[in-house]
């Protein structure tokens, strides 16, 4: 299975199309938003707090006249990056510990195996918990949070899709010609990985974002500084009964981020399984 | 059967000793010196002392460890930093609220989810099939407390039923008002769980109704609708229990959420607030109670899990 045909099946998917648009949209609007916000989303303006939507404040404004189009645009760049980072952190975690529990001594693999099922019940927001009682919170604590809370799972998924691939005839030829496991590993068991792991880096970034923005609604997350979705849940939550509507920009907005990571990680699994294009192949046959 | 047992249990002491020790001694190598943290900036050289001798911390940390292990069997987890009271006392009592709250959630979602999984399934590639498919996935995406606040907004604020926040201050002396208080916060976790009940239920099903039993039962004259629920319904309700222990985690992460939402003076309030004046035996006690509770359902499950499922029986059992 090369990377092109994956690409085409994740194309005939209308949610998958969906999904990776917004997120599209979502990284452009991020670099757009460190140049340009139509107001400065910090600058508070007593004299028109709460105001509704209008061609000059899009979602309103705030109880301190921030204006909440500007805040929540703002925003992105905080779960762009968050995102990425965490997705890399936790890809790197995950193969990490899977390769460690696969590829080496008996002992070492079954001592990882079982601390991978331990990790596993640390939920991330309390692996965040823990670092934020110590170094205080901060997204660089949320990162990796996610990275290690992730990371775990990736690990337990990828580990078994290792051992499969290192028990192939290839893999072992490669062994017997005399490849080092460093050689094997990035020649050979890392590609065929791809896609299985390809799908756990799109569920860890929904993880990410619902940590981040659950972190800093906790006051553990982003810094007063930072514009962040979860932040600006916790600053409307006192008006909830006088301003209920305001509360629905950042909610949506993660809602939709989530959503789309997980339908681009769900047609990203129906794309690169080829069980499933087989039984889709037969029944576009019958029809 | 016992075997087993003994297998499970030996993996969940093994967890619960992994956990804790991961907990205290990121802790304490991370915080550098807990006694200069106590006395603060202000605080002189023989306080710093005096509050190191006091608390133990002059002994090697794996002894302070196992200190803290051996007080935890006499349901002993130290005492606040801040405060000077118990942590198990706290803990207990603020429990009396968290579970309530887990376990009402969990109700929920399961009434939520199975159910409608089953309908998913069988109405499948049908309008209400694909809509109930379409809403689970998106509420599966919903941050906790935007959940939360739309309900306040919708049940305690535009119809009045329901108390918006807080918990009455006897606790459980008048249950009526103390399940009241948990309705809202339980109907948030359990919604959003439930939802992803829902999209488990319901692919656990679709499988069912591509097994042999269920065609056989069909071509002996039942209606498909009817062969899953009679025989399908059984499996699918296994492969649901199989995949609780990992729910039971994120049920209990909600609860940390709602409860800050909510003002229910709960374990995960406590943690949060524990966490901002950096009281560390508390978060030391918390954080080891919640793993510990994610740890014993995932056990507890795994039993239940082997009780039911005829498949896992050993022969001759």
């Amino acid at each position: 299975m090369t990377k092109h045909s994956w690409a085409q099946e994740l194309l005939r998917r209308p949610a998958g199309v969906a999904a990776a648009a917004w997120i599209v949209l979502l990284v452009v609007a991020a670099v757009v938003s460190s140049v340009w916000t139509p107001h400065d989303p910090f600058d508070t303006d007593p004299y028109s707090a709460w105001q509704t939507p209008s061609l000059n404040h899009l979602f309103g404004t705030d109880g301190i006249g921030r204006d909440i189009f500007s805040y929540v645009f703002a925003a992105t760049r905080t779960t762009v990056v968050v995102a990425a980072l965490a997705g890399v952190l936790a890809s790197l975690v995950g193969i990490g510990l899977a390769a460690l529990g696969s590829l080496t001594a008996r002992w070492v693999r079954e001592s990882t195996a079982v601390l991978i099922d331990i990790l596993i019940a640390f939920p991330t927001i309390l692996i965040a918990m823990l670092l934020s009682s110590i170094l205080g919170g901060s997204l660089g604590v949320v990162i990796t949070a996610v990275g290690i809370g992730y990371g775990v799972n990736i690990a337990r998924v990828s580990r078994g899709e290792i051992r499969r691939v290192g028990r192939t005839d290839y893999v072992l030829a490669a062994r017997a010609s005399g490849v080092g496991s460093a050689g094997v590993l990035g020649r050979h068991i890392l590609p065929n990985v791809a896609p299985v792991f390809v799908v756990q880096l799109s569920l860890a970034m929904a993880t990410s974002i619902l940590a981040e923005a659950g972190l800093s609604y906790l006051g553990y997350g982003a810094s007063a500084s930072t514009a962040s979705w979860g932040r600006l849940l916790n600053d409307l939550q006192v008006y909830i009964a006088i301003h209920p509507g305001s509360v629905v920009w950042p909610g949506a907005a993660i809602t939709l981020t989530v959503l789309a990571f997980n339908l681009l990680g769900d047609a990203l699994r129906d794309a690169t399984d080829p069980r499933l294009r087989a039984r889709r192949a037969t029944s576009e046959a019958i029809a | 059967m016992f075997r087993f047992v003994l297998s499970r249990l030996v993996l969940l002491v093994i967890g619960l000793v992994v956990a804790s020790a991961l907990i205290f001694f990121t802790l304490r190598l991370l915080t550098g010196d807990v006694a200069q943290v106590i006395a603060g900036t202000q605080g002189t050289a023989a306080q710093v002392a005096a509050i190191r001798t006091q608390l133990g911390l002059d002994r090697p940390l794996p002894v302070q460890y196992l200190d803290w292990l051996a007080g935890m069997l006499h349901g002993d987890l130290g005492t606040s930093l801040v405060t000077g009271s118990s942590v198990s006392s706290q803990l207990l009592q603020k429990l009396t609220v968290t579970l309530p709250l887990a376990g009402m959630s969990l109700v929920i979602g399961l009434l939520v989810g199975i159910p409608l999984g089953v309908v998913a399934a069988v109405r499948n590639r049908r309008p209400e099939g694909t809509a109930l498919s379409v809403v689970a996935q998106a509420l599966a995406a919903v941050p906790a407390v935007w959940g939360g606040m739309i309900l306040i907004a919708v049940f305690a604020v535009a119809l009045k039923l329901l108390p918006t926040q807080g918990y009455p201050s006897d606790g459980w002396a008048e249950p009526g008002r103390a399940l009241r208080s948990l309705l809202l916060p339980a109907l948030t976790i359990g919604i959003i769980e439930g939802a992803v009940i829902l999209r488990f239920t319901r692919s656990a099903t679709l499988g069912a109704l591509d097994e042999d039993y269920v065609r056989t039962a069909a071509a002996k004259g039942m209606t498909r609708t009817r062969a899953v629920l009679t025989h399908g319904l059984p499996n699918v309700l296994l492969s649901v229990v199989s995949v609780l222990g990992v729910q039971m985690a994120a049920l209990l992460v909600g609860a940390v959420l709602v409860e800050q939402l909510f003002a229910l003076p709960g374990v995960g309030r406590m943690l949060v607030a524990d966490v901002g004046v950096r009281d560390l035996t508390k978060v030391q006690g918390e954080l080891l109670a919640l793993t510990g509770l994610v740890l014993i359902l995932g056990f507890i499950v795994d039993l239940v899990h082997r009780a039911v499922d005829p498949r896992l029986r050993e022969p001759g059992e």
